[in-house]
């Protein structure tokens, strides 16, 4: 399971990758491993406001459909189009081609809660003992 | 304590193990839901050969003298009627006509026959048996010592010719026949859960790793697990019980009537018949979703505005790529009607089809070269 070291996690399994006042977010690898093929998202339109730890987008896998949660609050600026057509592109590359959205950070305050890369990688160990 | 300590497993379970394939509860056992990917499995079955670890299905032996035995009334399937060698697939009924189970019959001899029931419904299909039945020779639980392969896919006859020689391709679709294989002389059915070209090994148990084994070490099989086969039955719009029938709902609610021999006595036949008189409550009803996005167990079926019932299977469909389901709606609805099915925030636009949703299945090919 991969954990980059540049960006920050939830318990839930998202991600969050810094720059400015910007974030671009996701599901992790742990995430879209235990999901299973993902064979469609509904992402938050540009535009709307998420809030950390609350709703922001829907994964279905051949399964089951599961919520994702906002690793931090603000609004929404871009969703990636590529995964309508392209679900699968969060089980090839979670982390780069499978980014979910760009949101603009409301309360910088907010990343302090989240997990930096080697207490993530800890949490999933601990998971999957 | 591991929480699946208390699960059944299968001959196979460290070889699915070793396989690294996910493994979860499904009818009180322990079985393998995917090795590779569900969607690149399901994909495998419908253009090679998938194998599939059904050991935990269970199979009775039954003797008996119709004349002077009841068995006849315990299943819908004409027993007598049905020629050597043939399968049937049919039910047992409860008195209201609800399904206790469903299941294949296998005429094995003039008064001989096995039954393959559902994994989660052995134990309670063969007390049934033994409460109701009357007059018979033999009625025996062979489920711990037979296993079973399912080997499914265009590409299966080719695959099993090189075991069992060329005969296998000679058996027609719904008939078996005995093949000797690593040893043993096994029943070998032209039967299967997929749509596709395929064929059940009921195989005893000390030698189902090798013959999983032997049919893995052929380039054109790979091993298929409950996830895909979940998706290629719902792809052919078959019932999976305890999902979409049960013992609350009949063979007529379930669009299964025609697998209903009416000339002959069963138990639950009157319920039938007065169902079949004054109408079905309630009908199952097959959906396509206008996208990817795929209806799931329970969501709500709506048409015209009116709530009329509940999704009872719903997924993906790898082959159409959009979603697909199956569900008990209390209205009649054409095929073609659109629907909704929703659940809190989701709705999802659908359109009522008819069964079978993948209509390129190899599974009922006539002549096999």
């Amino acid at each position: 399971m991969t954990v980059p070291d540049n960006l920050l996690y939830t318990k839930d399994h998202e991600w969050a990758k810094l720059e400015g006042d910007k974030a671009t977010i996701g599901i992790t690898d742990f995430a879209q491993h235990s999901l299973g093929d993902i064979t469609f998202i509904d992402l938050p339109k540009p535009g709307a406001q998420v809030k950390q730890s609350a709703w922001c987008a829907t994964v279905e896998s051949v399964k089951a459909a599961s919520d994702v949660y906002a690793p931090l609050s603000g609004e929404v600026l871009k969703a990636n189009a590529e995964l309508t057509s392209h679900p699968e592109l969060v089980n090839k590359s979670a982390y780069e081609a499978g980014w979910f959205a760009v949101i603009k950070i409301a309360d910088l305050e907010e990343k302090k809660t989240l997990m930096n890369p080697v207490q993530y990688k800890e949490y999933i160990q601990g998971l999957s003992k | 304590m591991d929480e699946n300590s208390a699960l059944a497993e299968t001959p196979l379970v460290n070889n699915h193990r070793k396989l690294t394939a996910k493994l979860a509860p499904f009818g009180g056992w322990l079985m393998p839901i995917q090795y590779s990917g569900i969607i690149e499995e399901h994909n495998w079955v419908r253009k090679n050969a998938g194998l599939f670890d059904i050991c935990h299905m269970g199979e009775f032996i039954i003797q008996a003298d119709l004349t002077k035995s009841n068995l006849g009334n315990l299943v819908t399937v004409n027993l007598e009627g049905m020629p050597f060698n043939s399968c049937r697939y049919g039910f047992m009924l409860n008195e209201q006509g609800g399904i206790i189970d469903d299941l294949l019959v296998y005429r094995i001899g003039n008064s001989e026959w096995m039954i393959v029931v559902n994994a989660a419904t052995t134990g309670r299909d063969f007390a049934h048996l033994k409460k109701h039945l009357t007059g018979i020779r033999l009625l025996e639980n062979v489920s711990q010592s037979l296993g079973k392969l399912d080997l499914q896919g265009p590409l299966a006859a080719e695959v099993l010719a090189a075991l069992t020689g060329p005969g296998i391709k000679g058996l027609r679709y719904y008939t078996f026949d005995y093949f000797s294989v690593l040893g043993e002389e096994i029943i070998i059915s032209r039967t299967g859960y997929t749509g596709e070209l395929g064929y059940e090994l009921y195989m005893p148990n000390n030698k189902i790793p090798e013959l999983w084994e032997k049919l893995l070490s052929d380039r054109r099989v790979k091993p298929i697990g409950l996830g895909a086969r979940d998706t290629l039955r719902l792809e052919m719009g078959y019932s999976l019980y305890g999902q979409d029938i049960d013992e609350k709902t009949t063979p007529l609610e379930a669009g299964l009537g025609y697998f209903i021999d009416w000339d002959k006595e069963f138990i639950g036949k009157s319920s039938l018949l007065k169902q079949k008189q004054n109408g079905v409550g309630r009908r199952m009803i097959c959906f396509i979703a206008d996208s990817r996005r795929s209806p799931r167990y329970n969501y709500r079926i709506t048409y015209q505005g009116k709530d009329v019932g509940a999704v009872t299977s719903g997924s993906f469909s790898p082959s159409l790529g959009l979603g697909i389901g199956m569900g008990y709606a209390g209205c009649e609805i054409p095929s073609g009607e659109e629907i909704t099915l929703c659940e809190n925030s989701i709705v999802i636009n659908a359109k009522t089809t008819r069964k079978p949703f993948y209509k390129n299945g190899s599974a009922k090919l006539g002549e096999i070269k």
